[in-house]
């Protein structure tokens, strides 16, 4: 029986956080209509969010792009497939790879530097003055993060699928013997605009998901350095799960027959 | 004058407010003393709108301050927080000025930075300090940046939360001799909470002082010390004996 209740409890928790996290997000989108706008803070988080994750983005994604066309490269010369290697590079960084890894960066980066710094504002008081100096936290710390994040990310994450195409390009051109042109042409060939839009949209989703985690849960967090330390985790363990999900879901809206 | 009437406030089975009811006359300073826990920094939010009463009236000039315009409300006070509570992504004078750069007080970047200089040398400080971020700056030192802010906008009414906690006796006593001198050269009704008897001898028109969630004595600062009520001698005493318990 006190299994039971335990398990009941938990259920329970974790429903009422999904509730909170609804109630926060509409809330946070509400803001859009209604002024005023901090636009300082938004450009200062499109820099943050955006230019300053570029190398993060950049060194993930060629790494994985070469290690890819290997896979690819090796897997396919059981079946003697070795030819496809620019076709799976392409398809698989920019469907799938290029926005979960780009993704998962943020979450790392940004999700838990938005919830440490709010959070860290919340035990100090921070968020207590920026109140009674007649300034609305949601409109000027989470607006400003979520929205730059959301516009941001389909920027980062075609950045990373081209630096993941070349990372496969210069594998496969340097190390496996493949022709540059070749390469090149079987690549932007093989891609479709729907490959491309997928892309584009799972970085909207995944940007909005990673920064309104980072707010949520840096907006509640308990007190003191260990109520800092837990709601960074939590942010990054949440903004993760939710962009994995999200990614099954949007794989399943834009490609499933 | 801010009029508390029977205010209750509990955070699950803890009840911290049991019926707070207190009166702060216009342009007087009102210090509320009391133990750590005794919920003298809930009272203060409740009347500021961060923390929600769960009964009870607060009236400002007669106003339920749950029913009024929150930004006209909130343009009408400033306050010093306990960690100061300064903004350390923003330089010192954008600090002080942040009321000035958004909102309805909203003035040129110049002009904001002009009031926020001449704040700041109000409460002592030079004007270098103005481009300096808070993590550069002494303890008393943000301390008086947070009070250049309370004060940046004049504000009729100022709270001071702990404003000398953490601080060495002096700074302590700069702290306390500035608030008084900008209470009384400003005219604005002041209210802090502290369990600092020199900050009450030194701020103080009038003081009371919170217990188990009511305020169990109030009175002018003159009297404070004459009083027969055990509460009050107790905690001006600092002695372990008497109704307040001490845990050893």
């Amino acid at each position: 029986m006190n299994a039971l209740a335990a398990i009941g409890a938990a259920v329970l928790a974790m429903l009422g956080t999904v509730g909170r996290i609804a109630l926060f997000a509409g809330e946070t989108v509400s803001h859009l209509a209604r002024p005023p706008f901090y636009l300082r803070e938004f450009g200062h988080a499109l820099l943050t969010i955006g230019y300053f994750s570029l190398p993060v983005v950049g060194l993930t994604t060629i790494f994985t792009g070469g290690a890819l066309a290997l896979q690819i490269f090796a897997g396919g010369a059981r079946f003697s497939a070795e030819a496809v290697v620019p076709q799976i590079v392409a398809i698989g960084m920019v469907r799938e790879l290029g926005p979960v890894l780009v993704g998962l960066m943020i979450a790392a980066r940004v999700t838990s530097s938005i919830a440490a710094e709010i959070a860290t504002m919340k035990v100090t008081e921070q968020i207590d003055a920026l109140v009674t100096l007649s300034t609305h936290p949601m409109k000027y710390l989470t607006l400003p993060r979520v929205l730059a994040a959301t516009l941001v990310m389909p920027l980062l994450v075609a950045i990373g699928d081209t630096i993941g195409i070349m990372g496969g390009y210069f594998v496969g051109t340097r190390r496996l013997g493949f022709n540059a042109a070749t390469y090149m042409s079987n690549t932007i060939d093989f891609l479709e605009w729907l490959d491309i839009l997928s892309s584009l949209v799972k970085g909207a989703v995944f940007g909005f998901i990673a920064a309104l985690m980072g707010c949520f849960y840096g907006m509640t967090s308990g007190r003191g350095a260990q109520g800092v330390g837990r709601a960074t985790k939590q942010a990054v363990v949440a903004a993760s799960i939710l962009i994995l999900a999200a990614n099954f879901l949007l794989t399943e809206l834009f490609f499933a027959a | 004058m801010i009029e508390l009437h029977d205010v209750h406030k509990a955070f699950g089975s803890n009840k911290v407010l049991r019926g707070v009811t207190l009166t702060i006359p216009k342009a007087q300073s009102m210090v509320v003393i009391g133990g750590s826990g005794t919920g003298k920094s809930v009272m203060l939010k409740c009347i500021l709108g961060l923390i929600r009463p769960d009964s009870g009236k607060i009236l400002l000039e007669g106003e339920d301050v749950t029913r009024a315009d929150r930004d006209a409300f909130l343009a009408r006070f400033g306050m010093l927080f306990q960690g100061a509570a300064l903004f350390d992504s923003l330089p010192v004078w954008q600090n002080v000025a942040f009321r000035l750069l958004r909102g309805s007080l909203k003035r040129p970047k110049a002009e904001a930075r002009e009031v926020a200089v001449k704040k700041l040398r109000r409460v002592g400080l030079k004007e270098d300090v103005a481009d300096l971020f808070p993590a550069e700056l002494s303890g008393g030192m943000q301390k008086r940046v947070g009070l250049a802010r309370a004060i940046a906008a004049d504000p009729e009414i100022i709270f001071f939360d702990e404003p000398t906690t953490g601080l060495d006796p002096i700074m302590a006593g700069v702290i306390n001799e500035l608030i008084r001198e900008i209470v009384t050269e400003m005219g604005a009704t002041a209210m802090t909470i502290t369990h600092d008897m020199t900050s009450v001898r030194a701020i103080a028109d009038n003081v009371a002082m919170i217990h188990d969630g009511v305020i169990q004595w109030t009175g002018p600062v003159s009297e404070m010390d004459a009083t027969d009520d055990a509460y009050i001698r107790q905690f001006v005493s600092g002695s372990p004996d008497g109704p307040i318990e001490a845990v050893r």
